[in-house]
């Protein structure tokens, strides 16, 4: 099945590196259009089509966003979703707003299952295992989600990604962005381990990510 | 109703002038003298590269011919934009100052309650500069920024609510939108001094600004590399010396001087005027080096291969701009 490349997308790819002013750094691994999961942190809702555009088209095209449903399901913004970004969209923490803990394995199982779906044989993911936008300061714990994805998908690589200045350009709450300069680094892929337990492959998830923040910088 | 007596609504007059500068002969001899620096610079440059034997000297020469390949878009765009005439000239200039702001702004520390003073700063202090150009309101042009946006500036910050910090954040925009936005809109606002015995040639006066004020740069950096010794200030920028500096802005001034048909100077008054330039460029250069060294970074950006960002490349033209400006307007403005 080859990917339906809609006409506004190289567009809408060229505005958001003109606001974003984005640098890319393939610090860890090539662009390669062999099925990925970039994982990234999360402080603005600019953060995926960065991240998205930084991708050369060829990759582009197979690169699937995974995006907050209740932010992206309504209006201008699911159209672009849907069409544009082609964006998986999910309920948003998946396990954190179910009840009991039988309920949050069942919430994430069917959030994982959708995003195994949506990955099929051949497009990659990007994915923002903090589930909400943080301050920019300080990288937030992981969700459960990106450990059950990579036990389900274990040959699949998992890319760190690093988004810096974008909470400064579009921050929480803010609806114009400053159009300032951001930097994107990828780093080199990780894989789960047989063995790995949930926390320990998360906190390496997690450590691999925040590595990739440029040095001297507070 | 005196419509007849020239001169009654001088501004009226002097707007009529939107129709490209391709007539003006003079112009076309300082791009034709560009272009052959330009193409003499890429055959030197050829040349060196096959002659090239070791990967030192390979790297040195294949920096030197990216900067010759950036010189060449810069000059192409500068050149265009000056034929389209007055808004071309703004609009470029503008562009500058925005992605010059963008620079400077990335890397200086703001904090969360600053997003929307810099949200104006782009998107209305910036932008309204120009306008006051494109409109000729020179009385407002002058204050908008020093008096107006100096005010408003750290009162929008206060109005978030976040003082730490709070007088330097509020400095540090000030500063920056003082030097990108105001400072380099001089440069254009050339475009709207009515020079008696001179109008309709001021597209010759911001290329003058922008040819002797780059040239500096380059004879600065060139002489700095092959006779440079004596060190200004280490601490600020290793690669300034006396050496650089004084053949660098002597050249400048004889290149400037050299030039004197093109402008309303006579030969002594643009030798004078071009040593300004020199030395307020050099003067920029330093100051916004030791910016960068105070940040901890040795270029505000990579958008121009081989020279770095926006603001590296103009940080001179920021200072000699509103000197030069203002020498114009007192001594040759009606």
């Amino acid at each position: 099945m080859s990917a339906v490349i809609h006409p506004l997308a190289s567009v809408l790819a060229a505005v958001a590196r003109g606001i974003s002013g984005v640098q890319v750094r393939w610090a860890g691994c090539r662009p390669e259009e062999k099925q990925r999961i970039y994982f990234a942190n999360h402080t603005s809702h600019l953060d995926f089509v960065v991240l998205w555009a930084a991708l050369p088209g060829e990759v582009r095209a197979r690169t699937r966003p995974v995006a907050a449903k209740d932010y992206w399901e309504k209006g201008l913004k699911a159209y672009l979703a849907q069409r544009v970004f082609r964006a998986v969209l999910v309920h948003r923490g998946g396990t954190a707003q179910a009840g009991n803990r039988e309920e949050a394995r069942a919430a994430a199982r069917t959030v994982v299952d959708r995003l195994a779906e949506a990955m099929g044989e051949t497009d990659s993911l990007i994915l923002f295992p903090e589930g909400t936008r943080g301050t920019g300061e300080t990288v937030g714990p992981f969700r459960s989600g990106l450990y059950y994805l990579a036990k389900r998908r274990p040959e699949v690589e998992l890319v760190p990604a690093y988004l810096e200045n974008m909470n400064r350009i579009l921050p929480k709450g803010e609806v114009l962005p400053v159009p300032l300069l951001s930097l994107l680094t990828f780093g080199a892929p990780i894989h789960i381990g047989e063995t790995e337990d949930k926390r320990g492959f998360l906190e390496r998830a997690c450590a691999a990510m925040s590595a990739l923040r440029r040095k001297g910088e507070s | 109703m005196s419509t007849g007596s020239p001169g009654y609504f001088p501004q009226r007059v002097a707007t009529t002038r939107w129709v490209p500068h391709v007539e003006d002969t003079q112009l076309a001899w300082l791009f034709g003298g560009v272009l052959g620096v330009l193409v003499l610079a890429s055959a030197i440059g050829a040349v060196l590269k096959q002659t090239a034997k070791n990967d030192a000297a390979h790297a040195t020469i294949n920096n030197l011919n990216a900067r010759t390949r950036a010189w060449w878009k810069m000059c192409a765009i500068f050149a265009l934009t000056l034929l389209i005439g007055r808004i071309g000239s703004l609009v470029l200039f503008g562009l500058l100052s925005l992605l010059a702001l963008r620079e400077y702004i990335t890397l200086i520390p703001t904090r969360r309650g600053d997003h929307r003073t810099l949200v104006w700063s782009f998107f209305v202090i910036t932008p309204l500069q120009y306008y006051l150009i494109a409109i000729r309101w020179y009385g407002f042009f002058a204050i908008m920024i020093p008096a107006v946006a100096f005010l408003f500036i750290p009162t929008r910050i206060a109005m978030a609510g976040d003082t730490e910090h709070f007088l330097e954040r509020a400095a540090k925009i000030q500063f920056g939108i003082m030097i990108c936005s105001y400072c380099l809109s001089h440069a254009p606002a050339l475009l709207i001094l009515r020079i008696p015995g001179f109008v309709g040639h001021d597209a010759r006066l911001l290329f003058y600004l922008v040819l002797v004020d780059q040239s500096s740069d380059v004879l600065q950096y060139v002489w700095g590399r092959l006779t440079g010794r004596h060190k200004i200030a280490p601490q600020v920028s290793p690669n300034k010396t006396w050496e650089g500096f004084v053949g660098g802005v002597l050249m400048a001034t004889a290149l400037g001087t050299a030039l004197w048909w093109a402008t309303p100077f006579t030969p002594l008054q643009a030798a004078g005027t071009s040593l300004v330039i020199g030395l307020l460029g050099f003067a920029g250069g330093l100051v916004m080096s030791a910016i960068k060294r105070d940040v901890g970074v040795k270029d505000f950006g990579a958008i121009i291969e081989g020279h770095g960002g926006i603001l590296d490349r103009i940080d001179s033209l920021c200072f000699a701009a509103p000197i030069f400006f203002h020498l114009v307007r007192y001594f040759f403005a009606a």
